[in-house]
């Protein structure tokens, strides 16, 4: 089993005219590989600075990241193989995606930078992983993303992610800028193939519901510290600490509204 | 509570592009005085077309092509909205039924104060106000929507997301309309953000007695602050029913597929349809 560590991470921001801002205050956390770990916090408490760090956009002031035990290089090829190991799902498919390449050279160039496959076998290696987020290779590969959903283009970006053969996705909001009766087809994909593939997922949300049900851990960041951490049920249905709990009490509920186990979703289905 | 507010009947709107798009169809609504009507629906389904419909707010190449939607006004006058003149719809607007705009925290003009965009209502609508009359009229709806009195002179980007959420709020509660549209209030918004805007909708609801369109494609939030719920696909409505019979007993099968599409924060695990 493969381990990323997050490992007492301090990230301070220097602001011209606000002084210093602690986005990140000793943070320390492990991602295993086939775990789904959740990462539920409000905007402004520090979600994506983690993000940030994970991938190296921007360095910890204090604390280290760890991948099997060895810190990750700073820059050169060292840097470019973690993160190999490592990629992103980001929120917005309209964004995340090149308007002016076909999907197929989306998938592709991942594949020819990291040398992941031999040139002849390019092309198959990217109908197959169209092929793994359930998409029809033919139709989609001459595409340009204006052409597709955003559901079907947030799948064109978890494909890409899983084209270097990665052993850690951070999906940050991966779903939220979808359509409310899309988004668990995507979060159902993503936990196929996390279990599949053996991967290891953080899953960044703001979203109770969804992390409850697609996290193994869950992790409570309030203005950059963790509050509260342990299995998915514990966290959201029995929460300890004040924050979670007024997280939690804000969340829409219905079987709390009205009862809970009643009707059609109470659990015969 | 069974007296009625709005009565939309049999009405359609067709975009008139090459080919037509019908993107209402035959919609029949009554809104009752002071309730809260959910309309859920995904992206598409036609519901910001129905509630700029009703109100007339639509442009080409969106035309009307039938139905009718009278407006029940308090003084027992019945107000047929597609036949006003043009005149008496700009008095209407505003004066009986507001709207809180989709991404209505970025709806505010950037250049100007909150306060002055505020008074712009009362000198359009209030033209026999003094001055002085529409700075204490703003001055209590700041306070109103507990932004405060005292932010009168900042501008929108000295104002958080809420708080600009609370202006937009503050000028379609300005000339105390008996309807307020709101499309997406808070979907740009964090959950507890979120949770304290909806309970101030809810208490002004009490306050003022206005009924509330509430139109988002989150069903879990509706069916908490909604009375009624009117579920919309390809610009039908296919169900409309309490909350509670829409939670207990949907009916129709696309009701079932949008609950089933949202995991259960308390309920039991595991219930997640694939």
């Amino acid at each position: 089993m493969s381990l990323l560590e997050f490992d007492a991470v301090t990230k301070i921001y220097s602001v011209r005219g606000a002084g210093q801002i602690k986005a990140l205050d000793d943070v320390s956390f492990t991602l295993k590989s086939g775990h789904t770990t959740g990462l539920v916090g409000q905007s402004g408490s520090g979600k994506s600075t983690i993000a940030k760090i994970l991938t190296q956009l921007e360095t910890p002031t204090t604390g280290e990241v760890r991948l099997g035990g060895k810190p990750i290089p700073r820059r050169g090829k060292g840097l470019r193989s973690y993160r190999q190991q490592l990629r992103m799902v980001f929120q917005d498919p309209f964004a995340s995606l090149n308007p002016y390449h076909s999907i197929g050279y989306h998938i592709q160039r991942p594949l020819q930078l990291d040398n992941v496959v031999p040139k002849e076998q390019l092309d198959d290696e990217v109908r197959r992983l169209l092929g793994r987020v359930h998409l029809e290779p033919n139709t989609v590969i001459d595409r340009r993303p204006h052409e597709l959903s955003g559901g079907q283009r947030q799948r064109v970006a978890i494909a890409r992610a899983l084209a270097s053969r990665p052993q850690f996705l951070v999906a940050d909001e991966p779903v939220s800028m979808l359509d409310v009766s899309i988004r668990l087809g995507v979060l159902n994909l993503l936990a196929d193939l996390q279990r599949e593939e053996g991967l290891g997922v953080l899953y960044i949300t703001h979203d109770l519901a969804t992390a409850r049900h697609f996290s193994d851990e869950i992790i409570v960041l309030n203005q950059g510290r963790v509050v509260e951490r342990g299995a998915a049920d514990d966290v959201i249905l029995r929460p300890q600490n004040p924050y979670t709990q007024r997280l939690r009490a804000a969340s829409p509920d219905p079987d709390r509204h009205f009862g809970s186990a009643t009707g059609i979703l109470g659990g015969t289905q | 509570m069974g007296e009625s507010l709005l009565s939309v009947r049999d009405f359609s709107v067709v975009y008139d592009v090459d080919p037509p798009v019908e993107a209402v169809t035959n919609v029949n609504i009554d809104l009752r005085r002071g309730e809260i009507l959910g309309l859920a629906g995904e992206s598409g389904c036609g519901k910001t077309t129905l509630a700029y419909g009703v109100q007339r707010l639509l442009k080409a190449p969106a035309v009307i092509t039938s139905g009718s939607v009278v407006f029940h006004d308090s003084s027992g006058e019945d107000i047929e909205i597609n036949a006003l003149d043009p005149e008496d719809m700009r008095r209407f607007r505003w004066d009986k039924i507001s709207m809180v705009f989709q991404g209505a925290m970025n709806s505010l003009n950037p250049v100007a104060t909150i306060g002055s965009q505020l008074e712009d209502v009362f000198e359009v609508h209030r033209p026999t106000h003094t001055k002085a009359q529409r700075r204490t009229a703003v001055g209590e709806l700041l306070e109103i929507v507990k932004v405060g009195a005292q932010r009168y002179r900042s501008f929108p980007h000295e104002l958080s997301g809420g708080m600009r959420q609370r202006v937009m709020i503050a000028m379609a509660l300005a000339l105390r309309p008996q309807l307020m549209v709101m499309d997406e209030p808070t979907t740009a918004l964090d959950v507890l953000v979120q949770r304290e805007i909806l309970r101030q909708i809810s208490a002004l609801r009490h306050e003022f007695g206005f009924s509330v369109i509430f139109i988002t494609h989150d069903l879990p939030l509706l069916l908490e602050i909604s009375d009624r719920i009117a579920i919309m696909r390809d610009g039908e409505i296919v169900e409309l029913d309490t909350a509670e019979q829409i939670w207990t007993n949907p009916q129709d099968d696309y009701t079932k597929s949008l609950l089933a599409s949202f995991p259960r924060l308390t309920g039991e695990k595991g219930l997640v349809s694939r």
